[in-house]
């Protein structure tokens, strides 16, 4: 049950925050444990002092890099950090972010849009985190982003999908994949994006907080797999009233 | 004695100083300045100038 992203075959639909982790001492055995389909990372200014070897332990993993503009609260700024991580990191993927707000962490629609186009111009493979609506989606899709990635309710809040109809919604709007990016709290709410049509999850936060990260993640992993199985296999109608399951003849009077 | 913003911060370099002078030669960093990258292969041949603006990032835990 693969999916394809711009092109590219994925056998898992977990993609995977790094943002949050205690220590990047957690990292192989979190990629272990989940396999993921790409792991994001922040371009944020160098200190001159160690980091602790991300990146290394990433390109050892041979795991694909997924530079977010994460922070960025103006088209300038997010298409400025991709242009830089495309140079420091060698991809022209990128998950695009521009915040509007800095309470919520929504999404600036207007600003996402307007960065989408250019960077799309601009040879990029664009991700964008957007609201969970579907006319921004199809938008989205239309300026050549490579996917759409709704959140299901704040980053961090770990409240799950808040709105399963809107994302049934953005799923039916466009043709590109749907990745559900943002809220993610345990992997009941992997699970459900997946049903729900979503080709894959990202989860930061659910993992990296986690008490035990390292079995977060793999309950994501799981989540996600038993999400597409369950999506495959064609869930009976919900009904208003019982149905038995018994037979109802042969009963003793 | 040219007189930058590097990373936010003001800075005073020696006439003649390249970019190569001032970022370190590491997987995943990239420079701009004032606002436009400035390419791997040309950090040695850039000249900083008073005034401008540098911004030197890496990747770090994110997202």
């Amino acid at each position: 049950m693969t999916w394809s992203l711009a092109g590219r075959t994925m056998t898992s639909r977990l993609l995977l925050g790094t943002g949050g982790l205690p220590h990047t001492g957690l990292l192989p055995d979190l990629l272990a444990a989940t396999g993921p389909a790409a792991v994001t990372v922040s371009m944020r200014r160098a200190s001159g002092t160690a980091r602790g070897g991300l990146l290394e332990v990433l390109r050892t993993h041979e795991v694909p890099v997924l530079p977010n503009t994460a922070g960025c609260t103006s088209a300038r700024e997010a298409v400025l950090t991709a242009r830089l991580a495309r140079e420091a990191l060698g991809t022209d993927w990128v998950k695009l972010e521009v915040i509007g707000d800095e309470t919520s962490l929504l999404p600036d629609a207007v600003g996402l849009l307007d960065a989408a186009a250019e960077l799309v111009a601009d040879g990029f493979t664009v991700l964008p985190y957007s609201t969970d609506d579907p006319v921004l989606a199809r938008r989205l899709a239309d300026v050549g982003c490579a996917a759409v990635m709704p959140l299901g309710s704040p980053i961090g809040s770990g409240l799950g999908v808040l709105n399963p109809f809107a994302i049934e919604s953005v799923v039916a709007a466009v043709d590109v994949p749907v990745v559900l990016d943002a809220g993610i709290g345990t992997a009941s709410d992997a699970a459900l994006a997946i049903e729900l049509g979503c080709d894959a999850v990202l989860a930061a936060s659910a993992v990296t907080r986690a008490a035990d990260p390292v079995a977060m993640g793999h309950a994501l992993a799981l989540g996600v797999r038993a999400g597409a199985l369950a999506r495959c296999a064609g869930r009976i109608p919900r009904l208003a009233g019982a149905r038995a399951s018994s037979p109802a003849e042969g009963r003793i009077s | 004695m040219p007189d930058l913003t590097l990373n936010g911060e003001p800075r005073s370099v020696p006439a003649g100083t390249t970019l190569r002078d001032l970022v370190p030669v590491a997987d995943g960093v990239a420079v701009a300045v004032d606002g436009e990258v400035v390419p791997r292969g040309r950090l040695a041949t850039h000249t900083l100038a008073d005034g401008q603006r540098v911004e030197i990032v890496t990747a770090v835990q994110g997202g």
